[in-house]
C-alpha cells in the first residue's frame, strides 16, 4: 500500500479558523472530535468509576454503613447509564472517529458537522442525568435497565429529566452511526474493496447499524415510561390493558444489541492489534467478517433471554434458549481465529498485546458464563444474582474497556507522536489484570451461592467474599489513575515515533507521519495490494 | 486517474453544532421540568423549553442556510451528494424503527397482554382471581380496571385521511418528475398540492382528535387501545407536521429558482421523508384503524 499524504489546505477555509476554546466548539475535524469523545469517555468512566467505589465501600461489609438504600440505588443506577452509554460507547465512537477516515484513506468523517453535533450533545446530556442526583428527591434509581413499574409507579418525580437526557444520548449515538456508515459506504479511497478494510472498520459498520435499528427503540421505551408516568397512559400496567412484561420485551430488543454494540469495535480493535504483535496476517479474515454479521443478526432474535423468570410460555423460553446458544458457534470462531493468529506467531508483548491477550482470555470466561446463564432451567438460579453481575463486567471490563486500553495504547503513540512510558503503563496492566480478576471472580462464588444484586446488605455468609471483591474493587479504581498519568505524559512528550510506530503493523493509518497531521488524505491514497 | 477525483468538501469549523447542542439541551430540560410542574404552580421549565425551541429554530436557519449557500456557489460534489443521501436513507431508517416499538407494543397488547388478561393460554386463574368478568376483545373498550370508551371507525374521517396522503405521494413523485425533466411550472403545481395535502391531512387529523374526546370519550388514557392509537397516530402526525414544514421550505426554494435537474437533494430528502410517513400511515390505517 501507498499513501499520499497532504498538509496543504485550502486557504480561503483555513485563515479564519479560530482557536483556544472555540476550536473545540467549533471544529469539524474527525482528530479532534475523537478526540474530545474520548476525554469525554475518560472523564465518565472516572465518574462512573466513583460510583461503583461508593457501592463497593457499602458493601464491604454486610449491614448499611455509608449510603442510604435510596441512594446506594442511585449508585447503581447512574454507574450502569453512565459506563455503558458515557463511558464504553463514547470511548469507541472516539475510536472510530480517529480512525476509521484513516484506515480508509478518507479526508474526514462524511459529514463533518453533523460529526461535531453528535458530540457535543453528550455533555448537556450527562450534565441533565448528574444533576438530577441533586435535585430534591434525587436521580434515577431504578436500575439502568428503569423496568416498570420502578420506573413508572414506583419512580420519584425526577423521572422526566432521565428520559429525556436519554433521548439526547440515543439522538448522538445515531447521528454518529449514521456518520460511520456514510464513511465507510461512501469515502472509501479507491481500490479499498470490501474484503480489504480493515476489521476495526467492519465491526464499526455492523455497530453502526445496530445503532441506528435500535437507539429509536430505545427512545420508544423511554417515551412510553413517560406517558405511563405522567400522562395517564397504561403501556405497563395491566389495568388498562397493558403488562409490565411488555416493558421488558421492548427494552430488551433495544438491550441485547446494545450489548453487542459495545462489544462488536472491541472484536474489531483485538483484530488489530493480535496480527500486528505476532507479525502474521489475521488468521480468517473473511469468516471474522461473518461471524461478525451473524453476531449481529442473531442479537435481534435473542432478546429474551433476560427474561426467562417472567412466565414466558415455554416455547418462548425454548426458543430464546437455543438462539441465545446459537451465538457462541460465532463468538468462539473469533476466538479460535485469535488464537491461530498466534498460533507459530513471533510474538512480542508490549502492551497493547498484553492488553488483547487478556481480552482473549478473559472476555472468553465471560462468554462461557454467558453460555451457562442462557439455559434457561439454570437461569432460574442465577437470575438476579451476582453471577449474573460476573458474567456481564467480564464481558464489558475485561472485554470491552481492556480492548479500548489496547486501542489506546496502540495508537496513542499514533495520535501524539510520543511514545508513552512502557514500564507505567506496564505496571497499569499488571495491576489492572490482578485486580480485575480480584474484583469480579468471587462474584460467580456467591452469585452461585444467591446473593442478589442490587441490594446495599446481605447476609453474613456472604461477608469474605464481598471484602475481598471491594479490595479488588478499589484497586482496580485506583490502578486507572495510572492509565490517566500514562495518557497525560504521552500528550504532553516523550520520545519521537516513526510513521510506522508497531514495526509489524499494517494498515494505512501507519503510512501518515506520527502525528497523525491534522488533514490527512485530501487527496485520495492509492490502494495497492 | 488522478485528475478524475472531485476534492470532498470537508467544511470549516461551523458554531452551529454547538448552538444546536445547546438548543437541544434547554428542550430537554424544558421538557423535563414542565412535565413534572404540570399541575403545579412553578412554570419555569415552559420558558427554558420555548428558550430552547428558539435556539433550534435559529439553529437550523443558520446551518441550512450555510449548506445551500455552499451548494449554490459549487463546493458541493457528487460524492458529497451521495453521503447526503445515504445520511437521510439512514436517518430515515431510525425513524421506521420509532414506529416499530409503537407498533410492537400494539401488536403485543393484541395478542398477548389482552388475552392473558381474559385468561388465554395457562392464565385461567389470573383471569379468574384477579380480573374477573374482564371480557378480551379487540378494540379493548373496557379496560380491566372498568373504565370505557367507543372505538374509532375507519369509514370517515381516516379513510379520507388515506386518500389525501396517497393522492400526495401521488403528486410528490410528479414534482420530481418535472422536476427531472427541468417543466418548473408543473413542478411548482405539484409542490403547492402536495404542500395543501398535507396541510388538508393535518386538519382532518385534528377534526378526528376532537371527535374521539368530544364524542367518543376515546382519550389517551383510555386503557391500552387509547393509548396505542394516540401514540401512533400523534407520533405520525408530528411526522407529517415536519415532512410539511419540509415540503414547504423546499417549494419556497423552488419558487426562488433553487434545485435543478441535476442537483435537488434537499427535494429527495422532503420526498422521501413524505414516502416514508405515507407508508407509516398505511400501516396505521391497516392495524389501528381497520382490523
Amino acid at each position: 500500500m501507498t499513501a499520499v499524504t497532504e498538509d496543504n489546505h485550502d486557504s480561503h477555509q483555513e485563515h479564519h479558523e479560530a482557536t483556544g476554546i472555540k476550536r473545540w466548539l467549533y471544529t469539524t475535524n474527525h482528530k479532534d472530535i475523537g478526540s474530545m469523545y474520548l476525554i469525554f469517555s475518560l472523564i465518565m468512566f472516572l465518574i462512573g468509576g466513583a460510583m461503583a467505589m461508593v457501592i463497593r465501600a457499602e458493601l464491604f461489609q454486610p449491614g448499611l454503613q455509608l449510603v442510604e438504600p435510596h441512594f446506594f440505588n442511585q449508585m447503581t443506577t447512574v454507574h450502569g447509564l453512565i459506563m455503558v452509554f458515557g463511558a464504553v460507547m463514547p470511548a469507541f465512537v472516539g475510536l472510530a472517529n480517529w480512525m476509521i477516515p484513516m484506515m480508509v484513506g478518507a479526508p474526514d468523517m462524511a459529514l463533518p458537522r453533523m460529526n461535531n453535533w453528535s458530540f457535543w450533545i453528550l455533555p448537556f446530556a450527562f450534565s441533565i442525568l448528574l444533576a438530577s442526583l441533586f435535585m430534591e428527591g434525587g436521580g434515577p434509581s431504578f436500575g439502568w435497565t428503569f423496568y416498570a413499574p420502578l420506573s413508572t409507579t414506583y419512580s420519584n418525580d425526577n423521572t422526566a429529566l432521565f428520559v429525556f437526557s436519554v433521548h439526547m444520548m440515543g439522538m448522538s449515538s445515531i447521528m454518529g452511526a449514521i456518520n460511520v456508515i456514510v464513511t465507510i459506504v461512501n469515502l472509501r479511497a479507491p481500490g479499498m474493496t470490501w474484503m480489504k478494510l480493515p476489521l476495526f472498520v467492519w465491526t464499526w459498520l455492523i455497530t453502526a447499524f445496530l445503532l441506528i435499528a435500535v437507539m429509536p427503540v430505545l427512545a420508544g421505551t423511554v417515551t412510553m415510561v413517560l406517558t405511563d408516568k405522567y400522562f395517564g397512559t397504561s403501556f405497563f400496567d395491566a389495568m388498562g390493558g397493558g403488562d409490565p412484561v411488555m416493558f421488558q420485551h421492548i427494552f430488551w430488543f433495544f438491550g441485547h444489541p446494545e450489548v453487542y454494540i459495545m462489544i462488536l469495535p472491541a472484536f474489531g480493535i483485538i483484530s488489530t492489534i493480535v496480527p500486528t504483535f505476532s507479525r502474521k496476517k489475521l488468521f480468517g479474515y473473511a469468516s471474522m467478517v461473518y461471524a461478525t454479521s451473524s453476531i449481529a443478526f442473531l442479537s435481534f432474535i435473542v432478546w429474551a433471554h433476560h427474561m426467562f423468570t417472567t412466565g414466558m410460555p415455554l416455547a418462548g423460553e425454548l426458543f430464546f434458549m437455543y438462539s441465545t446458544m446459537l451465538i457462541s458457534v460465532p463468538t468462539g470462531v473469533k476466538v479460535f481465529n485469535w488464537v491461530a493468529t498466534m498460533w507459530r506467531g513471533s510474538i512480542s508483548f508490549e502492551v497493547p498485546m498484553l492488553f488483547s491477550i487478556a481480552f482473549i482470555v478473559l472476555f472468553t470466561i465471560g462468554g462461557f458464563s454467558g453460555l451457562m446463564l442462557a439455559i434457561t432451567p439454570a437461569d432460574f438460579q442465577y437470575h438476579d444474582t451476582y453471577f449474573v453481575v460476573a458474567h456481564f463486567h467480564y464481558v464489558l471490563v475485561t472485554g470491552a474497556i481492556f480492548s479500548i486500553m489496547a486501542g489506546v495504547y496502540y495508537w496513542l503513540p499514533k495520535w501524539t507522536g510520543y511514545m508513552f512510558d512502557i514500564t507505567l503503563a506496564k505496571w497499569h496492566f499488571w495491576l489492572s489484570l490482578i485486580s480485575v480478576n480480584v474484583l469480579f471472580f468471587p462474584m460467580h462464588f456467591v452469585g452461585l451461592a444467591g446473593m442478589p444484586r442490587r441490594i446495599p446488605d446481605y447476609a453474613l455468609q456472604f461477608a469474605d467474599f464481598n471484602a475481598i471483591i471491594s479490595i479488588g474493587g478499589f484497586a482496580f479504581g485506583l490502578s486507572q489513575l495510572l492509565f490517566v498519568a500514562v495518557v497525560y505524559k504521552c500528550i504532553k512528550g516523550g520520545d519521537k515515533v516513526p510513521a510506522k510506530v508497531w514495526e509489524g503493523a499494517e494498515g494505512l493509518e501507519w503510512e501518515v507521519d506520527s502525528p497523525a497531521p491534522y488533514h490527512t488524505f485530501s487527496t485520495p491514497p492509492e490502494i495497492k495490494d | 486517474m488522478k485528475n478524475e477525483y472531485e476534492k470532498y468538501y470537508v467544511p470549516a469549523q461551523s458554531p452551529w453544532p454547538i448552538i444546536g447542542a445547546v438548543g437541544l439541551f434547554f428542550i430537554a430540560v424544558g421538557s423535563g421540568l414542565s412535565i413534572m410542574q404540570m399541575g403545579k404552580e412553578a412554570s419555569s421549565g415552559v420558558y427554558l423549553l420555548l428558550a430552547g425551541i428558539a435556539v433550534i429554530i435559529y439553529m437550523l436557519f443558520g446551518w441550512f442556510k450555510n449548506v445551500i449557500d455552499e451548494s449554490m456557489s459549487g463546493l458541493y460534489s457528487k460524492q458529497l451528494d451521495i453521503s447526503f443521501r445515504q445520511g437521510m436513507a439512514w436517518f430515515i431508517l431510525s425513524e421506521v424503527m420509532f414506529f416499530f416499538a409503537f407498533f410492537g407494543a400494539l401488536f403485543y397488547a393484541r395478542m398477548l397482554s389482552v388475552p392473558w388478561l381474559g385468561g388465554a393460554d395457562n392464565n385461567a386463574m389470573t383471569h379468574e382471581v384477579l380480573w374477573n368478568g374482564f371480557e378480551a376483545v379487540w378494540p379493548l373498550l373496557t379496560t380491566p380496571s372498568g373504565e370505557t370508551t367507543q372505538a374509532m371507525g375507519w369509514q370517515g374521517l381516516p379513510l379520507i385521511n388515506t386518500l389525501i396522503l396517497l393522492t400526495s405521494s401521488v403528486t410528490v413523485h410528479f414534482a420530481h418528475v418535472a422536476l427531472e425533466k427541468n417543466k418548473r411550472a408543473q413542478l411548482k403545481i405539484f409542490m403547492v398540492l402536495t404542500v395543501l395535502l398535507g396541510v388538508g391531512f393535518l386538519t382532518l387529523q385534528v377534526e378526528e382528535y376532537i371527535h374521539a374526546y368530544q364524542e367518543l370519550g376515546l382519550t389517551l388514557e383510555s386503557g391500552i387501545y387509547g393509548n396505542t392509537f394516540f401514540m401512533l397516530t400523534g407520533f405520525h402526525g408530528l411526522h407529517v407536521t415536519l415532512g410539511t414544514i419540509m415540503l414547504f421550505v423546499v417549494m419556497l426554494r423552488i419558487f426562488k429558482g433553487h434545485l435543478s435537474a441535476n442537483n435537488h437533494f434537499a427535494f429527495l430528502a422532503a420526498a422521501w421523508y413524505w414516502h416514508f410517513v405515507d407508508v407509516v400511515w398505511l400501516c396505521l390505517f391497516m392495524f389501528v384503524y381497520v382490523i
